[in-house]
């Protein structure tokens, strides 16, 4: 059996082929698993106390960012960038506060497919918009970063509005049904089960669909695609929708945890590029996936609640996440070009 | 003239429209200074009085047309900062927090006692040193440009914040040399901030059109590898640009605290939108390799004389962002055809 090993690996396909497979497949993003999984070790380490509530926390802050690096995943998986991708989520949010005011509890359904509606155009006008007038992506959606800002302050020009409170409640606390056997829902926060229905729902079939392979193909080669007979403007612009879509989910997440509109953008732009880049997904489009652009949130929020941990200036905190950064982005375009050259 | 010749009119009017796209491309001043009269004629209509007044100089109304040109130029100093990396191909996001970052320190400094002379260069200082980071992440790291000033643009406001905490105790105090320069007219109608703008103006034209620098940068835009391989040592242009922008910016900022009078943590930044739409507005391809200076300080006016329109009209700040992204995108997607035209 010593000797066996290494000629049975390659043909054999029992488990061990399997498992190895998998790891090939998806180094980077079990590293990232393993990156998180040391740095929730470390946040034990310095907060012996850091338990279950702290983690509903983080899931809390991960929400919006978890939703804009989805949505920006998707475009640049395309082969584009989308600029306005927090514009759009606060013009989003604003927009369900706004028609929440004041309206009865059951009103907030109407209101939720609106916005993931409105989503979906919102994207698609700034896909259209791209593939219309030829101009790069990265001008474009610079305009409609400008556009979406100032269509939220059309809306609302202070923070108002309200939520639906069984909307609110939707992200608050552990999954508690009767159903659930203790153990599991005591670990299990409403958000982070909300997030995983609302990522799995749109990327699964997404994935698996004629439409994902061509974002792909858009992404990795635009001429090769269209040779191939991929329709190239129209999943371009599906792709900037479904980026919409994540987006208006991110809205929603933030009207639902603050309970009002705020008509003036998060750090969710620069933060969507850089958990994308982090999670593996090429700039220059065409490679990566979700989940490692999710765990890379994780990653980068667990990191800023570690510096608030260590009782770090929260001004300070703000420079250092915005250095890490700029150092992920760095890196990645530095990998982008090694990855071209090759 | 051939085109009488022929007896085709629609072939005519192709050339007039390919004489026009010429006209657009290689002298965008004569139909921008064209816009800018209409719009001025339009403002006029919308409030009579407001252009032309029977009493003023040369029966001009002397205060607005001095108001705009005061208005006009920090954001025309800030477009200048847009206008050169943009030849490059790149652009420059962090303006309106750097040059708010200048006006800051330079303040708060002098609050605290340090003598403008010194606290205006070193507020320039911390310019220079945001440009760097930003120069040496788009030369060396290969970043897009408008990711590396935008991550920069929000590091730089966070040291701000931080800054400002060590900063509680004192309160901002602006030099009389920084509010003469921004809000003061000599003889009555000159904006004394033109001091500063028709010098530096001079400055960055000179260098675009006269030096090898500047030719450097039309390069850059037009063909980087073509450039790489001629010799031009591609990383050291961008770096020293993209400090040089800074700079721009830094001064700009310098303008504007002494024209507003107040200093806060968001004072320039409104005005990073309008400096790259009066770049685009003026002629400058955001794709580099096209452009120039003279267009842009008309693009700024013309941005003056629209901001002046949109508040007569009373038309709402979230209504004037969607309508500086809108003609970002009309002007760029037009010379998009342009170009198109040209090449195919």
């Amino acid at each position: 059996m010593t000797a066996t090993p290494t000629t049975v690996a390659p043909n054999g396909g029992g488990t061990a082929a399997t498992l190895s497979r998998l790891v090939r497949r998806n180094g980077w993003v079990l590293t990232l698993a393993a990156v998180l999984a040391l740095m929730f070790a470390f946040t034990k380490v310095i907060q012996p106390h850091y338990g279950m509530a702290a983690v509903s926390v983080l899931v809390l802050a991960v929400l919006p960012y978890a939703f804009a690096t989805a949505g920006q995943s998707v475009v640049i998986i395309a082969g584009g960038i989308d600029l306005s991708m927090a514009a759009m989520m606060t013009f989003l949010s604003v927009s369900a506060a706004a028609l929440m005011q004041g309206q009865e509890e059951a009103f907030g359904i109407v209101v939720v497919v609106a916005i993931l509606a409105m989503g979906l155009g919102v994207g698609a006008i700034n896909g259209l918009s791209v593939v219309l007038t030829r101009v790069p992506d990265i001008v474009v959606t610079l305009a409609f970063f400008f556009i979406w800002e100032g269509a939220a302050l059309t809306v609302m020009d202070a923070p108002g509005g309200a939520v639906s409170t069984w909307l609110k409640e939707l992200i608050i606390g552990n999954v508690g049904a009767d159903f659930v056997p203790r153990e599991i829902s005591t670990y299990l926060p409403k958000a982070l089960l909300l997030l995983i229905l609302m990522l799995g729902l749109v990327w699964i079939p997404l994935r698996r669909s004629k439409l994902g392979l061509w974002m792909y193909a858009i992404g990795s080669d635009k001429r090769a695609a269209h040779r191939s007979g991929v329709p190239v403007d129209r999943t371009k612009v599906a792709a900037y929708a479904v980026g919409g879509l994540f987006a208006a989910m991110g809205g929603l997440a933030l009207a639902m945890s603050t309970g009002i509109g705020t008509p003036t953008q998060g750090p969710y732009l620069m933060a969507s590029v850089a958990a994308a880049v982090l999670g593996g997904v090429a700039l220059t489009g065409g490679r990566g996936g979700l989940v490692g652009p999710i765990v890379a949130v994780f990653i980068l929020r667990l990191a800023r609640q570690d510096l608030t941990l260590m009782s770090v200036d929260p001004n300070v905190a703000q420079v250092v996440e915005g250095l890490i950064m700029v150092a992920v982005v760095l890196v990645g375009a530095t990998v982008a070009i090694r990855g071209r050259r090759a | 003239m051939t085109t009488t010749a022929q007896p085709m009119s629609s072939s005519g009017s192709r050339q007039r429209v390919a004489g026009f796209r010429r006209l657009m491309r290689d002298y965008p001043i004569i139909p921008l200074l064209f816009i800018l009269t209409v719009l001025v004629a339009v403002l006029e209509i919308l409030q009579p009085g407001i252009v032309l007044r029977e009493d003023g100089l040369l029966g001009l109304n002397d205060r607005w047309i001095s108001n705009t040109v005061k208005f006009a130029v920090p954001l025309a100093i800030l477009a200048a900062a847009q206008t050169m990396t943009m030849i490059t191909g790149g652009i420059d996001l962090s303006v309106g927090i750097v040059a708010t970052m200048v006006a800051f320190v330079m303040s708060t400094q002098v609050a605290s006692g340090v003598d403008p002379v010194l606290a205006i260069p070193l507020a320039l200082a911390c310019a220079a040193l945001a440009g760097l980071a930003s120069g040496v992440g788009i030369a060396i790291f290969r970043v897009h440009p408008l990711i590396m000033t935008l991550a920069v643009g929000l590091v730089v406001e966070g040291l701000l914040l931080v800054y400002q905490r060590g900063m509680l105790g004192v309160s901002a105090q602006i030099p009389e040399v920084i509010t003469w320069l921004g809000t003061g007219k000599s003889f009555e109608v000159i904006p004394n901030s033109l001091l500063v703008f028709v010098p530096l103006a001079l400055f960055v034209g000179f260098t675009l059109r006269r030096t090898g620098f500047g030719r450097n940068l039309y390069a850059v835009g037009d063909n980087e590898g073509a450039t790489r391989l001629a010799g031009v040592r591609v990383w050291q242009v961008l770096i020293v640009l993209y400090v040089i922008s800074a700079l721009l910016a830094g001064v700009g900022g310098l303008v504007y605290v002494g024209l507003i009078k107040a200093t806060t943590l968001s004072l320039a930044v409104p005005l990073m939108l309008p400096s790259v739409a009066a770049a685009v507005i003026g002629g400058t391809s955001i794709f580099g390799g096209r452009g120039g200076y003279s267009g842009t300080i008309v693009g700024a006016i013309i941005l003056q004389v629209l901001a002046s329109m949109l508040t007569v009209l009373r038309i709402e700040e979230g209504t004037r962002r969607i309508i500086y992204g809108l003609i970002i995108l009309g002007v760029t997607a037009l010379y998009v055809r342009i170009t198109q035209e040209r090449s195919g």
